[in-house]
């Protein structure tokens, strides 16, 4: 399996991440490359098994539908790149 | 002098009254300063805090209401979330992030009272192998400052392997306590998924990821452990079982024990240099009263291939909060949203962390799910209960951590392939979500080698046991780095 350059730039798209056009070329060649590797689980016949997606095949706790967390919004705030009047700020979405 | 005792002595020298907390933690702040230029093992230094701590501990002590940990120094690994601290898990993206809040690991050791000298150094978001993906520089093995000290806690690894800090917290996800604890001469252990807290810990891959101790004996391991492990509901695949103490089947006998060799961890990858401690260790045990017995994990090579599925898969969505609107870096007069996302995160991820998230995003994508993810899972389930049949014969299964000793430093960074296969045997332990250890073991081209055992689920007080009882037996280590004694 392998990528060519124009499927690296789309899944880096798909992932929001900006790569130099100079870079594609060497992530086309690795991301390959660990595909290559990948590709070994075909060899097995996997028809009757259940994916396994816990450990211990745990699933998700629930806990009662009641406010647990305090309001710290000033807080988590603080580590924010921009921020007005209590909102995130970013670049204008709609005219 | 205080640096060449191992936390349980001076846990006891702290409840003696032979030397106050403030003392040791003066004493290893000031080493850190001397030292650690060589070694790179810290990103920040705490100091101001870990005195504050100091002196609250002197006190607890004082008062007659001090734990085992309280009032010793150690380091956190900086992927852990600590109030008021850069919690950087060795990115740029998080170079700026004061976190608002602690992880759970960290109040629990807030609560013993134990004194955090700082936050060491790891690959970035914990992706490697070798240290050498951090933002911050790579970190230096104290044993022959060229080579790696495995990673993603390498930072840990190095720090207590050159008697910076007396322990350390690591997290590992394929192997990043196990393998920079064997390449650096440490004790390491990997809990059972779910035994401790990931709230606060940074997520790379969630169904993987387990905080666990490194230090340089299996009898501080078991203390860090008990502070560390035990129920969060904070964290939505912790599990509810009762804490034991740790030490208290440490002294158990071992005649009897039947520990399983699996073929595969013998095989043609395995230096032969490795193999010879591996060798002697089973003879030791042997003698020591264990039976020993041959066994199979059929599927285990196939465990490198599909931990690539599922660990990118999970980072991929995990690190998606990484957008630059909330935390983190950002870029520079983005002139959209999507400008925004894209150049936030392509400054701020290094070239490893990017390139799983594409390997994940492209797995997740439509039309591929099922052949990469959830084939991945099926398999997943195949090396799972290759283990459950091998635990109904033996006890423990034992094997080398890693197939070599520490490589050079840039000899496999430009071939993320061959950097992947050095965690052949370790990675299907976290797949099937089992506890395993790496035990200093002796050494081969004159550099550590770790002896890993596997336990069934929740048997870390076996596990180590069987490892107190080989260090009752061994000092490999004991043995300091050259440099650092």
């Amino acid at each position: 399996m392998s990528l060519d350059a124009e499927q690296v730039k789309k899944i880096a798209h798909l992932a929001r991440i900006e790569i130099n056009d100079a870079d594609i070329p060497g992530y086309a060649s690795t991301l390959s490359n660990i595909l290559d590797l990948v590709d070994q689980m075909s060899a097995v016949n996997t028809d009757d098994v259940e994916p396994m997606a816990h450990p211990m095949d745990a699933s998700q706790r629930l806990r009662a539908d009641v406010v647990t967390e305090t309001n710290q919004r000033d807080r988590f705030q603080s580590v924010a790149p921009k921020t007005e009047d209590g909102l995130y700020l970013v670049p204008q979405v709609i005219e | 002098m205080y640096h060449n005792k191992t936390l349980a002595e001076l846990s006891a020298m702290l409840q003696a009254g032979e030397v106050s907390s403030v003392e040791l933690t003066q004493y290893f702040l000031d080493r850190i300063k001397a030292k650690d230029s060589e070694i790179n093992s810290f990103i920040s230094v705490t100091e101001e805090q870990a005195l504050a701590q100091a002196k609250a501990a002197d006190e607890r002590i004082a008062a007659g209401n001090a734990g085992a940990l309280t009032g010793v120094p150690f380091a956190q690994k900086d992927i852990f979330c600590t109030e008021g601290v850069r919690s950087s898990c060795g990115s740029k993206m998080l170079d700026n992030f004061i976190s608002p809040y602690d992880a759970t690991v960290v109040s629990k050791f807030n609560t013993a009272g134990a004194v955090m000298l700082g936050k060491t150094n790891m690959d970035e978001f914990a992706m490697g192998s070798s240290n050498e993906t951090s933002f911050y520089g790579a970190v230096k093995n104290p044993w022959d400052l060229k080579k790696v000290p495995g990673g993603s806690s390498g930072g840990s690894a190095a720090a207590v392997a050159a008697r910076l800090a007396p322990a350390a917290t690591g997290t590992d996800t394929g192997g990043s306590i196990r393998q920079p604890a064997s390449l650096c001469n440490l004790t390491g252990l990997k809990p059972t998924y779910g035994r401790v807290s990931r709230y606060g810990m940074i997520a790379f891959a969630s169904s993987l990821d387990q905080a666990g101790p490194m230090a340089r004996t299996a009898q501080d391991c078991a203390l860090l452990m008990n502070v560390m492990a035990g129920f969060d509901e904070k964290d939505s695949t912790s599990i509810e079982k009762e804490v034991p103490d740790y030490t208290a089947e440490l002294n158990q006998p071992i005649k009897g024990l039947k520990i399983g060799l699996p073929k595969e961890f013998f095989g043609d990858g395995l230096d032969p240099e490795v193999a010879k401690p591996i060798q002697e260790a089973i003879a030791l045990y042997k003698e020591m009263g264990a039976e020993i017995v041959d066994i199979s994990l059929p599927n285990s090579a196939l465990s490198v291939p599909v931990y690539y599925v599922v660990a990118p898969a999970e980072c991929s969505s995990n690190l998606s909060r990484m957008d630059g609107v909330r935390f983190g870096h950002r870029c520079e007069e983005p002139k959209d949203l999507e400008d925004l996302y894209k150049r936030s995160r392509g400054e701020g991820f290094g070239e490893e962390v990017k390139r799983r998230i594409l390997i994940g995003t492209y797995a997740l994508s439509a039309g591929y799910y099922d052949a990469y993810y959830i084939k991945a899972q099926k398999l997943r389930r195949l090396i799972s209960d290759d283990f459950k049949k091998a635990f109904e014969q033996v006890d423990v299964i034992l094997g080398p951590t890693s197939p070599n000793v520490a490589f050079n430093m840039g000899e496999k960074s430009q071939d993320p392939v061959s950097m992947y296969l050095s965690d052949i045997y370790t990675i299907a332990v976290n797949l099937a979500g089992l506890p395993g250890m790496s035990v200093p073991a002796g050494f081969a081209h004159d550099m550590p080698v770790g002896l890993q055992l596997i336990g069934n689920y929740f048997e870390e007080s076996r596990l180590l046991n069987v490892a107190h009882a080989y260090q009752q037996q061994t000092d490999w280590h004991d043995l300091c780095p050259p440099g650092f004694e």
